[in-house]
């Protein structure tokens, strides 16, 4: 909201509106249901409610409109005359008074239904009664459609009013109207208050606030007067003559020699006469505009008489301005704020508040104490110091220019070792070590270590000749048990090495070679245990024979095959491919037999089906190799293939999804 | 860059290796690894975990109070660098390390040998219960010269399988 001294009021609805607002508010928020057999006290009180219901939202309504709008008495008399001249102050208080008995009545009206409920004896008459009371709260609130229709306006137009606060520092602008107050107060504000070349383009106050002296100024741009009483002045004048009356402010009172506004200098002086009553106790600057035209001096003798006679008045002073060429505009500002300034203060030190604040002020002033010069130090180096200049082949290398050099912004990193402050400047780039031996070397660093270290070897060498670090009486028995305690320490070790280098290669735990033992180290070791081996050589060597007899029969065997594939390779082409197909086992005739004459029962299938769909043994061999080399990667990581048995799904869906009804849990 | 020891077992952590726990009153633990860290959040007193440093120094098993041990600690006074001192410290170091080497294999001896009567006698009831479990036996040479010959006819069965003489079964070989 606007005005400072009047708050921001909330919207007054029009009495139609008025009444929706309450009789949905007590529909929404009372029960509704009701039945002609329920208990009569309780539709009693169901209508009851009603009605009380209905009255206190009328009564909140009402008076927060009441609350809301100010009493003109309490305000500060520029506000409450302001509102007087606007609204008029009767009709202001008539609309409010009326709202006031209007609740009243609402009031009595529920009282009385209040009162004549709780003799209703059924539903029905309870009803009607309700219906009654609410139509006449109704029609009370229908008659205030006036008083609710001008307090909205005077709601709205409250909320336009400018910014106004009465009691600071304020220039206030009068005169005649088109002499150039407005003029003044855009050039001099932020304010934009409209110019034109006609009366009465200033229809109402406007404000605008300008800086001085690091304070807050606000400026009053008033519509311009005409010189007539007072009963005779309209809404837009008297409300200059409101401000000028009761604001504590310095008048700027301007003046049109040039007479261009359409009123002569005679009426203009007039004017200021006879509104000179409300100027009493206040600064005034006679501003005489337009001086781009009209100057002082070019006036004729007799209108200047005139002007000057003013001039001579107590307490005014002159100032010559023009808004257009903007001549003499800050001097104006300046002398009307310093004026102002200076006249507040006046009236503070003339006031009683001031010995509260002047006691509580000391101001002390130095004295001096000798005669001895006290002259400021300043440093040789900072008097001879030179100001850093761009051009000069001699200044100051910044780092600017090493960041230039070294590939500009971006590109150039800051060494901030360069600042290290050392003992020697050399070490500054010396890459530091951290770590040794699994230490921090800082831990270690300290000044005064060389002094300590020495300490410790003293006391070194004191242990040592006290005999500290001598190994006292044998722990062992023996030399015997010495050995074996110390073979046992090296087998742990041995164990745990090897262990942790078997651990490191990812490889099948045992060699191909590792369940093999020749026969030699078998007897060897058997005898040293102190057994017999002869047995188990002699049946060694059986064993080794026949082996050895196998392997002769198969070589035989696959020289007679491979004469045989002879036989069928130089055989005539024309023969057909089925008569071809004669298995080589069926040309055999004779029984194969050991030398000692044992039949040798080789039962080998009909076809041989590992070959099948291959061309020969030997692309046969390659497959194996193929497929050998293939598994070879997931055999070294002892992976699991496709041969590994896998329960590929744990839970199958089928088997613990849904819900269970014929069959059991494990099969469905 | 530093070498932390671990909170629990106190194990050297090197820049870039095991993890830490910050707790909400900034205190840093460092774990070597998730062993340490998985027994710091079972809430384990490391004094009292038998696998720690923090419990060998606690029961005495390990040397703590030595004049070696005071060179090595973090100081907090911050000193410029020099490099002179920073040379004489890693020689000192290194020099430090040897006789701390030295006398922890002292301590070691002075707290093994309250224990040396009980460990003999150990031994020795050990060495008994193992000679106790087998039995040494005198090599053998080979005593008989090679069995002699004897020629034996075949006979003229077809079988292959024939008792060989006093063995129960087995391949005939001519």
């Amino acid at each position: 909201m606007s005005t400072s001294g009047l708050k921001a009021i909330a919207p007054v609805p029009t009495a139609t509106d008025f009444l929706d607002i309450v009789l949905s508010k007590t529909q929404r928020k009372t029960p509704t249901v009701i039945h002609k057999n329920f208990k009569i006290s309780r539709i009693r009180n169901f209508y009851m409610r009603k009605v009380k219901f209905c009255q206190d939202a009328f009564d909140e309504k009402l008076s927060a409109i009441l609350t809301e709008f100010p009493v003109l008495d309490d305000l500060h008399p520029f506000l409450s005359s302001l509102m007087n001249v606007l609204y008029d102050k009767n009709h202001y208080k008539l609309a409010l008074g009326q709202l006031r008995t209007a609740r009243h009545l609402i009031d009595q009206v529920a009282k009385d239904y209040h009162r004549l409920l709780k003799f209703g004896d059924s539903l029905y008459r309870c009803k009607q009664l309700k219906r009654a009371a609410l139509g006449r709260m109704a029609t009370i609130m229908k008659r205030q459609k006036d008083p609710l229709a001008y307090l909205e306006q005077v709601r709205q137009h409250i909320s336009r009013l400018p910014a106004i606060d009465p009691n600071t520092r304020t220039l206030l602008i009068c005169g005649y109207p088109n002499v150039g107050k407005s003029s003044f107060i855009n050039k001099v504000t932020r304010a934009d208050v409209d110019v034109q070349p006609y009366a009465f383009t200033t229809k109402s106050l406007f404000v605008g606030h300008l800086d001085y002296k690091y304070l807050r100024w606000q400026v009053i741009d008033t519509p311009g007067i005409l010189d007539h009483p007072l009963e005779e002045m309209n809404t837009i004048e008297m409300q200059s003559i409101t401000a000028m009356a009761h604001l504590k402010s310095c008048i700027l009172y301007f003046m049109d020699l040039s007479e261009q506004c359409g009123y002569s200098v005679e009426a203009q002086c007039k004017l200021f006469h006879s509104i000179k009553p409300l100027f009493a106790n206040k600064p005034i600057l006679l501003v005489i505009n337009k001086i781009d035209i009209t100057r002082l001096e070019d006036l004729h003798p007799d209108s200047r008489a005139l002007v000057q006679e003013i001039l001579d008045m107590e307490g005014v002073q002159n100032v010559q301005v023009s808004c257009y060429s903007e001549e003499g505009v800050m001097e104006l500002k300046n002398k009307a704020c310093d004026t102002l300034l200076a006249h507040r203060v006046d009236i503070k030190i003339k006031g009683s508040k001031i010995n509260n604040v002047a006691n509580r002020i000391h101001v002390a002033q130095p004295k001096p104490r000798d005669e001895v010069v006290r002259a400021p130090f300043i440093p040789d180096a900072v008097k001879d110091k030179k100001k850093y200049d761009k051009e000069d082949p001699d200044r100051k290398r910044l780092l600017r220019d090493d960041e230039l050099e070294d590939g500009g912004a971006g590109v150039f990193n800051i060494n901030l070792k360069r600042d290290y402050l050392l003992a020697n400047p050399e070490w500054k780039f010396d890459i530091i070590p951290e770590i040794m031996d699994g230490k921090n070397i800082v831990d270690f660093v300290d000044p005064d270590i060389a002094e300590k270290l020495e300490a410790l070897e003293r006391e070194e060498e004191r242990l040592e000749a006290e005999g500290f670090y001598d190994e006292e009486e044998n722990m062992y028995a023996s030399e015997d048990e010495r050995e074996a305690v110390e073979f046992k320490a090296n087998l742990k070790s041995k164990i745990i090495s090897q262990s942790t280098k078997k651990g490191m290669k990812n490889q099948a735990r045992l060699p191909r070679t590792a369940g093999l033992r020749t026969l030699t180290e078998l007897t060897e070791e058997l005898t040293k245990a102190g057994y017999d081996p002869s047995r188990i050589e002699e049946r060694a060597a059986i064993l080794a024979k026949l082996q050895g007899a196998k392997r002769k029969r198969h070589e035989e065997e696959e020289d007679v095959d491979m004469e045989e594939d002879d036989s069928e390779g130089e055989e005539p082409s024309d023969w057909e491919d089925d008569a071809m197909e004669v298995d080589a086992a069926s040309k055999v005739a004779k029984r194969q037999k050991t030398n000692s004459g044992g039949v040798i029962n080789k039962k080998l299938p009909k076809t041989d089906r590992t070959t099948a769909g291959l061309k020969n043994e030997q692309q046969y061999d390659k497959t194996i190799k193929l497929r050998n080399l293939g598994q070879r990667p997931r055999n070294m990581l002892a992976r699991a293939g496709e041969g590994d048995r896998t329960i590929k799904t744990k839970m199958p869906k089928h088997l613990f999804a849904g819900k269970r009804k014929g069959g059991k849990t494990d099969r469905r | 860059m530093r070498v932390e020891k671990c909170y629990f077992c106190s194990t050297n952590v090197y820049p870039g290796h095991g993890s830490a726990f910050v707790r909400n009153d900034a205190k840093v633990f460092r774990f070597c690894t998730s062993k340490c860290h998985k027994n710091f959040k079972m809430k384990r007193n490391p004094r009292k975990v038998r696998w720690t440093k923090a419990f060998r120094k606690a029961a005495g098993k390990e040397m703590t109070i030595d004049s070696t041990i005071d060179f090595e600690k973090r100081r907090n006074v911050p000193v410029r660098y020099d490099r002179e001192l920073v040379q004489t410290t890693i020689k000192a170091m290194k020099r430090i390390a040897e006789i701390k080497a030295k006398r922890e294999k002292a301590f070691f001896r002075n707290r093994m040998a309250s224990s040396r009567a009980k460990q003999i006698a150990h031994r020795k009831k050990r060495l008994e219960a193992a000679k106790g479990s087998f039995k040494l036996r005198e090599p053998v040479t080979k005593t008989a010269a090679a069995p002699e010959k004897i020629k034996v006819s075949v006979k003229s069965s077809k079988s292959a399988l024939i008792p060989g003489e006093g063995r129960s079964m087995g391949m005939d070989i001519d």
